[in-house]
C-alpha cells in the first residue's frame, strides 16, 4: 500500500484536472478506489485482519453457546458427543438446578448482599467524595490518599487478618458482614472516581442553594447528587458488576453453606455435583447464572461499556 | 458558607471512614505486623519471631514457584492481551478504508465485534473459570472433542492435569476474558484522535502499519499504560486467584504447576493454619505489585502529546 498517497491515476484526464478533482473531494476516496482495484498487498492484509476478527468472535461465542447447548442435554450425551446439539430439550435440568441444587437460594443471597452493598457503596462513596472534592480542611489530602491507596494493594493480604477480625466480632458468615466488606473494598475506586467528578461540577448552583439558606446536607442531597447522576450511574454499574461477580471475598469470609452467593455456590456445586455425576444440572446452573448478566449487558450495552471504561480510564 | 462546615464534614466522613479503616486499613497494617510473628490463626496466642518468616520464605520451593508463575502472569498476560486488543481496536476503528465516504472508519461489522468481544467481561471470573474447566476436561470437554473433529487428535491432552500445559491453559482463559474490555477501552481512546491526523498520514503515503505505530500508538500511550497497570493488578490479584483456585485441582495444579502468589497466601492461611507465614507471602506479593507499578510508570514516562 505504499502507493496509497499518490494521486489517483485516471487516464482520461490531464494532470491538472486530476489534481483539481483530488483536492475537491475526500482525498481518501481516491486511494480507496485504487486499493480496491488493485487488491494485492492490501487485500491479503484485509483477509488476514478480517479473519482474525471473525476468529476471535467465534472463540468468544463458541464456549457460551456450547454451555447453553449442554445445559439442555442429558448426562450421557454430554460425555459421548460434547459438540452435537441436544437430541431433546431437557428442561428438567433447569428446574432441578433451580430447586434441588439451591440455585434459587444462591440468587436470593446474591441479590440481598449486592443490593445492600451497592446502596451503601454509592451513598457513602459519594458522601466522602463530595466532602473531599468540595471542602478545604486540614487533612483533606491525607484522607484522599488514604482512601485511594486501597486501589493499589493486594486485597488477599488484608483478608487474612480480616477473617479473624470478622470472626471475633461475629460478622463472619453473615450477610451484613459481607455487605460491609463489599462496601469497604469498593470505596477506594468509588471515592477516586466521584471526587474528580464532583470537582468538575459547577460551583454556582450549590452556592446559590447555600445562600438561599439550605444546609450543607440539604444542598448535597437535593442539588449536588442529582447533578452528579451521570457519574453515579457509571460508577454504579462498575460496582454492581464487580460486586455481583465477586468471588474472593465471599470465598474467604462466607463459608457457611446457607449464606453462599452465586459464584461460590456454583463452584461448590461443581465439586459436589461432579461426584454425583449430575453434569447437565450443573451446566443448567452455570447458564442460569450467566444469562441474566449477558441479557442485561445486551440491553444496557452503552451504559455498561461507558461505566466500565470510564472506570479504567480515569 | 462557613456555618456548620466542620460538623458537616465530620458527619459525612465518620461512617465511611470507620468502615474503611476497620475492614481495609487496619487488617492491612495488622498483616504486616503478623508477618513478624508465629501466629497460626487457629489460636489467639503468638510470639514475635523477627524475620524468621522472611528467612523461611527463601528456602520455600513452593513460594519460588508461585512467585515465578505470578511474574510470568505479570509479564506475559498484559503483553498478549494488550497486543491483541490494540490490533482488534485498530481494525475496528481505523481499519476500514472504503466506507461511509470518510477517511478512516471501522471495518464492516465493527459495532457487532465491540459488543460480542465484551461478553466475557460482564461474566463473573468464577463462572468463566468453571466453564473452561469443563471445556478443558479430557474426557468430555469440548476442546478435545474439537481437536478430534479436525483431525488433530494427537494434540489431545488432559489440559489442566498435565503440568506442562496447565499454566498455559489457565493463562489463556485470562486472556480470553479480558481482551474484549481492552478493545472497548482502546476504541474509546481511538475515537478521540482527530481524523485529520489520519488523513494527513494517508496523503503522505503511510500504510496501515505505519499509521498504527506513528499515530495511533503514540497518541494512545497514556491509555495503554493505565491498561497495563490494570491488567498487571488483575494478573497478580483476585482474578488470578479465582482462575487458578477454581480450574486446577489441588488446588494449585499438579505438583504446584499453577500456584500463584495470591492462591499460596490463601492456602497457607486457611488450609495449612499458618496465618503469619501467609501474611509474609502477602508482603512479598505487595512488594511485587508496587515494583511493577513503579516500573511501568517509569518506563511509560514520555512527553505528553496534546491534541
Amino acid at each position: 500500500m505504499k502507493t496509497a498517497g499518490t494521486l489517483p491515476e485516471e487516464p482520461e484526464t490531464t494532470e491538472s484536472e486530476t489534481v483539481g478533482k483530488a483536492l475537491t473531494r475526500d482525498p481518501l476516496r481516491g486511494t480507496a478506489d485504487k486499493e480496491s482495484a488493485k487488491g494485492g498487498e492490501g487485500g491479503t492484509l484485509n483477509v488476514f485482519s478480517h479473519g482474525m476478527l471473525v476468529l476471535w468472535a467465534v472463540m468468544v461465542v463458541m464456549p457460551l453457546l456450547w454451555a447453553v447447548m449442554t445445559s439442555f442435554k442429558d448426562d450421557r450425551s454430554i460425555f459421548t458427543s460434547p459438540w452435537s446439539p441436544p437430541t431433546s430439550l431437557n428442561f428438567d435440568n433447569w428446574s432441578r438446578a433451580w430447586s434441588q441444587a439451591h440455585m434459587s437460594e444462591y440468587f436470593f443471597n446474591t441479590l440481598l448482599v449486592v443490593g445492600g452493598s451497592l446502596v451503601g457503596t454509592m451513598l457513602l462513596g459519594s458522601m466522602v467524595a463530595y466532602v473531599l472534592a468540595r471542602f478545604d480542611f486540614p487533612g483533606n489530602r491525607f484522607f484522599y490518599f488514604l482512601f485511594i491507596g486501597g486501589m493499589s494493594f493486594p486485597i488477599i493480604l488484608a483478608l487474612v487478618p480480616l477473617f479473624y477480625v470478622m470472626s471475633n466480632t461475629g460478622l463472619l458468615n453473615t450477610r451484613h458482614g459481607l455487605i460491609l466488606a463489599y462496601i469497604a473494598y469498593s470505596l477506594p475506586f468509588t471515592t477516586f472516581f466521584l471526587t474528580s467528578f464532583f470537582r468538575s461540577l459547577p460551583t454556582s448552583v450549590a452556592e446559590a442553594a447555600l445562600i438561599d439558606g439550605a444546609s450543607h446536607t440539604r444542598t448535597f442531597f437535593q442539588v449536588m447528587l442529582p447533578m452528579a447522576k451521570p457519574g453515579l450511574i457509571s460508577v454504579g454499574i462498575f460496582n454492581f458488576l464487580g460486586q455481583w461477580n465477586q468471588y474472593m471475598l465471599p470465598t474467604v469470609l462466607n463459608t457457611d453453606p446457607d449464606q453462599r452467593v452465586l459464584t461460590q455456590g456454583l463452584v461448590e456445586l461443581a465439586a459436589s455435583q461432579g461426584y454425583k455425576g449430575d453434569w447437565s444440572g450443573l451446566f443448567a446452573g452455570l447458564v442460569m447464572a450467566m444469562l441474566p448478566v449477558l441479557a442485561a449487558y445486551i440491553i444496557f450495552q452503552r451504559q455498561v461499556v461507558a461505566g466500565l471504561t470510564a472506570g479504567a480510564l480515569k | 458558607m462557613e456555618h456548620g462546615k466542620y460538623r458537616f464534614i465530620v458527619g459525612f466522613l465518620i461512617v465511611p471512614l470507620t468502615i474503611y479503616t476497620v475492614f481495609v486499613i487496619w487488617p492491612f497494617v495488622q498483616s504486616i505486623y503478623y508477618s513478624f510473628t508465629d501466629w497460626t490463626g487457629l489460636s489467639p496466642d503468638f510470639e514475635m519471631v523477627g524475620f524468621d518468616n522472611y528467612i523461611k520464605l527463601f528456602s520455600d520451593d513452593v513460594f519460588w514457584k508461585s512467585l515465578q508463575h505470578s511474574l510470568l502472569f505479570l509479564l506475559l498476560l498484559p503483553l498478549v492481551t494488550i497486543s491483541l486488543a490494540l490490533f482488534f481496536a485498530f481494525m475496528i476503528n481505523v481499519g476500514g478504508r472504503r466506507r461511509k465516504n470518510s477517511a478512516v472508519s471501522g471495518v464492516r461489522g465493527s459495532s457487532f465485534y465491540k459488543i460480542v468481544y465484551f461478553f466475557p467481561q460482564v461474566l463473573s471470573i468464577a463462572i468463566v473459570a468453571l466453564l473452561f474447566r469443563f471445556a478443558y476436561n479430557p474426557r468430555s470437554g469440548s476442546l478435545n472433542a474439537a481437536l478430534d473433529a479436525v483431525g488433530l487428535s494427537a494434540l489431545k491432552t488432559a489440559w489442566l492435569g498435565n503440568p506442562e500445559t496447565a499454566l498455559w491453559a489457565v493463562m489463556a482463559v485470562m486472556v480470553w476474558c479480558t481482551v474484549g474490555f481492552f478493545v472497548v477501552l482502546f476504541s474509546a481512546a481511538m475515537t478521540s484522535i482527530p481524523r485529520d491526523y489520519y488523513e494527513a498520514a494517508l496523503l503522505d503515503g503511510a500504510d496501515r502499519i505505519t499509521t498504527f505505530f506513528r499515530i495511533t500508538l503514540p497518541l494512545l500511550w497514556d491509555t495503554v499504560q493505565s491498561g497495563w497497570i490494570y491488567m498487571g493488578i488483575l494478573a497478580l490479584g483476585a482474578e488470578a486467584f479465582a482462575v487458578v483456585q477454581i480450574m486446577t485441582t489441588g488446588p494449585g495444579g499438579p505438583a504446584y504447576a499453577t500456584t500463584v502468589l495470591p492462591l499460596y497466601v490463601y492456602l497457607k492461611a486457611f488450609r495449612d493454619g499458618q496465618a503469619a507465614y501467609a501474611t509474609t507471602i502477602g508482603v512479598a506479593l505487595l512488594v511485587v505489585t508496587l515494583a511493577f507499578a513503579a516500573v511501568v510508570l517509569k518506563l511509560g514516562r514520555r512527553e505528553r502529546l496534546e491534541y
